[in-house]
């Protein structure tokens, strides 16, 4: 039809052809970068002979010959290798990156809840926490911690003593030491039992109630069901769990858990500043429910708990969710700052002391990197997969 | 029942009574905002204990205990005495400019005062003539500033003569070529091209010595402290506007290649801590050059730096452009617009401007981060803070804290100032769109 009256396509000159253009500069960038990568490649080579940096990953089997102040699993410094010491380091990344998060989210939700308090002395308060935690660089945080508040604390002959046997000196934290009785492996076999059942009440209530309407309450049941059950196995092994508490002989501390300073300070730090942002991205999310919800939920008659419950929370985690596995992340790869105050993570020990000594920097530190890498990519991933799960659902 | 009849007597309304006395003024306020239910009243209690335990203990320390001068740290080290201020006086100059030659200071006070100056402009919504602010700060003052500092001359020192001969003809033929094309380019209207190209080739045969403009040359391990953080931070600033808007557009290009090596580079630089960046920088780097290249021990983490922080604008950048309505870039290229013009002309300037405050809190962010470069024995404010903390005549419980507070005030104003600055640009933007 149309074709009839157009005028034939106008020629072009291949040079206004976006496809060749686009091409042109693709090639361009592309043979630049395989340029200078080749460069980099043949300097590295000269350069790493030149001053006997060892290219392959011989090292990885090699005795490492230091010692750690903390280690998960076993490490002694004569028999245990390079590779030993990376998994020591990156176990104990994990393990502050796992403590900061629980208590991070504790603090970071009260605070923020805090926030948006109708209570103006409350609210002020945490507006105060927040600014002054946000807006001051977290190395400086750790710093503080450990120089000027751990290490200025009493030995442990004089040690603060804190509820529950709890003992904070200047060299670090101790406390009470768990016993496992004979049967606890029954006893907590009952309790996880007993969550699994309750798990399993609550999903069956609810497909019951989306068809039939009739209310099952999963949470008076999952109580009765801890009770009985893991309460009664409890009993009957005769409670085979009891807390030592630590008792001060001589100069220090015999029995119990001794937590090192370094860990206190980056526990402290780490939380603490992770726990303003937390505190910033729950308020956003709360806030981001739009008043007519809380209004349609009060015009139906339910009441404020459930208002919370059904209506506003279930709505402000779509929001918060993403942006606090980022907080997440950010705490994981803040932890990188144990190096200056000394803690055993994977940068002290591996992309230093390793480092050092082996003097392999490039296949330390891509491999730190990776390590690194890895955890953030999969996170992604999940968060990806979890955000097209929560996502509304339009018309 | 008989019905009064209005229309005899017209309805008048009895003045309001005023509200009861208890929802009125202080008692009001404090009825609805400190106890408004028992949980807010348990509340309010337990913060005003909270408030009367800390507060007096905090002022007493900061203010009425605290030792205001000193020769040295004997007083300091007393029972019962607060924060050492004096420490903090004895050591401002330290603090300041590292080990830099007290003589010399007046070149990073007129660098700082300048830049300061160049920010104002820029960031003042009200100022004029941004465009030359934003050609100033970016190319002549970043060139000026490096002269100044280290008395080096700016440019690769294989190009100019060698140090004490005359000018030949070698340097002065192509120097005058450049500056012909300059004013052929302001003949042109290319302006900003040309100033800038003239004001190199001045600077080329004013420095073209070894040294800049006859000035002592100060090595980079003396430099340190505030103006240390400072440059690292304007070097990040500089550099990750460009590079961030740059890998943006990479990332969201219809070139499969470039996408793909722009997501690629952005992923994995935000996917790592930056310490990881710095000693990748600090100890790959210089293998990956020919050894007569090897960058100075504090342009390594510079680099490092810029490469994090413009990844990190990359995505708000990114976030900027996604929000621009599809029909801004149709309009563009149904008026005929190329791709560059497009993006220069339509997209990017709706883009930047949406993402100010997203821009303003990265720089916050990187303010922050310029404490890390203590990793690679760069001597910024606080590591100069945490070094001098050790010095013997110094030492003690009490000057260690006063050094961590007086940082945190110094780190809490900037940052503080930032993110006010950047609250009323989100504020002027959100008035302009408001219907």
């Amino acid at each position: 039809m149309a074709s009839m009256n157009d005028p034939p396509a106008p020629r072009t000159s291949i040079l206004n052809n976006p496809l060749w253009r686009g091409l042109f500069w693709q090639i361009l960038t592309l043979a630049v970068l395989v340029w200078l990568a080749l460069q980099a490649f043949d300097n590295a080579v000269v350069n790493m002979r030149a001053r006997n940096i060892p290219t392959d990953f011989a090292f990885w089997n090699r005795p490492a010959g230091f010692d750690v102040n903390q280690t998960l699993i076993p490490f002694s410094s004569s028999t245990s290798t390079y590779g030993q010491a990376f998994y020591v380091g990156l176990l104990n990344t994990l393990l502050v990156a796992a403590i900061g998060i629980v208590f991070a989210t504790i603090i970071g939700f009260t605070v923020g809840i805090a926030r948006l308090s109708s209570n103006w002395i409350v609210a002020r308060l945490a507006t105060v926490y927040v600014e002054v935690v946000r807006n001051t660089p977290l190395l400086l945080q750790l710093l503080f911690w450990y120089n000027a508040v751990l290490k200025s604390l009493p030995g442990p002959r004089e040690s603060l003593a804190l509820p529950g046997s709890i003992y904070l000196n200047n060299r670090g934290l101790v406390l009470p030491e768990p016993v496992f009785g004979a049967g606890i492996e029954w006893a907590l076999g009952a309790v996880a039992l007993a969550l699994l059942l309750a798990v399993v009440f609550a999903i069956w209530a609810q497909g019951e109630q989306r068809r039939t309407g009739a209310r099952y309450h999963a949470l008076p049941v999952a109580i009765g069901l801890l009770l009985v059950l893991g309460g009664g196995a409890w009993l009957a092994n005769g409670s085979p769990l009891s807390f030592q508490a630590p008792v001060l002989r001589g100069f220090n501390f015999a029995g119990g858990v001794k937590v090192i300073p370094e860990l206190v300070a980056l526990v402290l730090g780490l939380s603490l500043y992770t726990a303003s942002f937390i505190a910033e991205v729950v308020r956003a999310g709360v806030t981001a429910v739009p008043t007519g919800q809380t209004e349609a939920a009060q015009a139906l008659g339910l009441r404020r708990g459930d208002t919370l419950r059904l209506v506003v929370v279930p709505q402000a985690l779509r929001i918060i969710i993403p942006p606090l596995t980022n907080q997440y992340l950010n705490l994981l790869k803040n932890s990188s700052l144990a190096v200056f105050i000394g803690y055993p993570d994977l940068i002290q020990i591996f992309a230093g002391t390793v480092l050092n000594q082996t003097g392999a920097a490039v296949q330390v530190v891509s491999i730190t990197m990776a390590v690194y890498l890895a955890i953030s990519l999969v996170t992604s991933l999940a968060m990806n997969l979890y955000a097209r799960r929560i996502s509304l659902r339009e018309r | 029942m008989s019905v009064p009849d209005l229309r005899s007597s017209p309805f008048e309304p009895s003045p309001d009574l005023p509200p009861p006395l208890m929802m009125r003024g202080t008692w009001g306020w404090m009825r609805e905002n400190l106890f408004s239910s028992w949980l807010s009243a348990v509340l309010t209690v337990g913060s005003v204990l909270l408030l009367a335990w800390i507060l007096p203990d905090l002022i007493r320390y900061l203010f009425i205990d605290a030792i205001w001068s000193a020769s040295d740290g004997e007083p300091c080290r007393a029972p019962g005495a607060g924060a050492c201020w004096a420490y903090v006086n004895a050591k401002l100059t330290f603090f300041t400019y590292g080990a830099y030659p007290r003589d010399q200071l007046w070149r990073v006070n007129s660098v700082m005062a300048s830049g300061a100056v160049l920010a104002v402009w820029l960031l003042w919504p009200a100022a004029k003539g941004k465009a030359i602010a934003a050609v100033l700060f970016f190319a002549v003052f970043p060139i000026v500033a490096f002269g100044l500092l280290t008395g080096r001359t700016p440019f690769p020192t294989s190009l100019l003569p060698s140090p004490g001969s005359e000018i030949d003809i070698g340097v002065v033929a192509p120097a005058l070529m450049i500056a012909a094309l300059a004013i052929l380019f302001i003949f042109m209207r290319r302006v900003w091209l040309g100033g800038v190209l003239l004001f190199l080739v001045v600077w080329f045969l004013a420095a073209a010595h070894w040294n800049f403009l006859g000035l002592t040359i100060v090595d980079t391990d003396k430099w340190g402290g505030i103006f240390v953080s400072l440059l690292v931070a304007s070097v990040g600033i500089v550099f990750s506007l460009p590079c961030g808007v740059l890998l943006a557009l990479g990332r969201r290009s219809r070139m499969p290649i470039i996408r793909f090596l722009s997501i690629v580079l952005i992923e994995i630089v935000r996917g790592v801590p930056l310490i990881t960046v710095l000693f990748m920088a600090n100890t790959m780097l210089p293998l990956f050059v020919p050894d007569a290249w090897s960058p100075d021990r504090l342009l390594r983490p510079l680099i490092g730096v810029a490469l994090f922080s413009s990844v990190y604008m990359a995505e708000v950048v990114r976030g900027g452009l996604e929000a621009v309505p599809r029909g801004q870039y149709e309009a563009a290229m149904a008026v005929g617009l190329n791709w560059r013009r497009m993006m220069m002309l339509v997209a990017l300037p709706q883009a930047l401007t949406a993402v100010i405050p997203g821009i303003v809190n990265s720089f916050i962010a990187l303010f922050k981060d310029t404490t890390l470069v203590a990793i690679v024995g760069i001597f910024d404010f606080l590591r100069a803070v945490d070094t001098q903390r050790l010095d013997p005549a110094w030492a003690g419980p009490s000057i260690s804290a006063t050094g961590y507070i007086f940082a945190a005030a110094f780190y809490f104003v900037f940052c503080f100032a930032m993110s006010r600055y950047s609250q009323m640009m989100e504020r002027r933007h959100a008035a302009g769109r408001k219907r």
